[in-house]
């Protein structure tokens, strides 16, 4: 682990941070996507520095490009891009209750993950990490892979019914 | 130690997530800090997979699939919802009866 490898490392990592942290506090809904796709793009840089670029590229593929440009597209057809006049944000007291909630579960978390991390270190980067991957696909997990695809049916079915159907009773 | 950091980061991006879910009112950036939350979670799986062999990212594929089709499903709702009371604020959806 070169210094240069871990300076990117945190570097993604802060990124991804901010760039959440600016997320969850935009009021737009066109600039909070925006710094959801630049959170993506700071993970996808962390899944190659952690010897996953099939992953990545699936992640820049299939999250920053084809699910936020649907998040966009409805924000753009619905025309909601300026903030509206109604509080977005919930009252003071749920705020409160929302950031303990929060803070409760990130300390949940980071004691959990502190206790049972086993001390593994980086293993040897493989030159070629999509066959293994498609085989585990093809073999071990296949009647997940095919159930996935049912569930895309269904789920292509039911987003056309659904946003077909008119406002009448 | 840079895998637990690593799911540190994660826990981090995931409770942001949360917090972003109970306190915006807005059905569709509810809906993208969901997809925060999933990102994060894909994030431990990647790391896990560094530990533990490659099944990790086959579940990291499974379930950007799942993400891609809840995203569909939820924003034909959210057009939906858009039509019948004109805006996407929660506020509104109180009964599941029109």
């Amino acid at each position: 682990m070169t210094p240069f490898y871990r300076f990117q490392f945190y570097l993604f990592a802060l990124m991804a941070i901010g760039a959440a942290l600016l997320f969850v506090t935009r009021k737009s809904p066109v600039s909070a996507a925006l710094w959801l796709v630049n959170v993506m793009f700071a993970l996808s840089g962390l899944y190659v520095m952690l010897d996953a670029p099939f992953v990545a590229a699936v992640q820049v593929l299939v999250y920053a490009g084809a699910i936020m440009v649907v998040f966009v597209f409805v924000v753009m057809l619905l025309n909601l891009g300026r903030p509206n006049a109604l509080p977005d944000l919930r009252e003071v007291s749920v705020r409160i209750g929302a950031g303990l909630v929060g803070v409760a579960l990130l300390a949940n978390l980071l004691a959990v993950r502190r206790e049972t991390l086993p001390s593994v270190d980086f293993a040897p980067a493989v030159d070629n990490v999509v066959t293994p991957v498609a085989e585990s696909l093809f073999t071990d997990y296949l009647l997940a892979f095919e159930l996935t695809s049912i569930l895309l049916l269904v789920a292509i079915i039911g987003a056309v019914v659904l946003a077909k159907r008119r406002a009448v009773a | 130690m840079m895998l637990a950091d690593a799911l540190i980061v994660s826990a981090i991006l995931f409770s942001i997530g949360v917090v972003g879910v109970l306190t915006r009112r807005n059905a569709i950036i509810l809906f993208m800090c969901v997809e925060l939350m999933l990102n994060a979670v894909n994030l431990s799986f990647v790391v896990f997979a560094k530990m533990h062999g490659v099944g990790g990212h086959v579940f990291v594929i499974m379930v950007m699939t799942i993400a891609a089709a809840e995203a569909a499903v939820g924003l034909a709702i959210v057009i939906s919802v858009f039509r019948h009371f004109g805006a996407v604020d929660l506020q509104n959806l109180k009964l599941l009866r029109r």
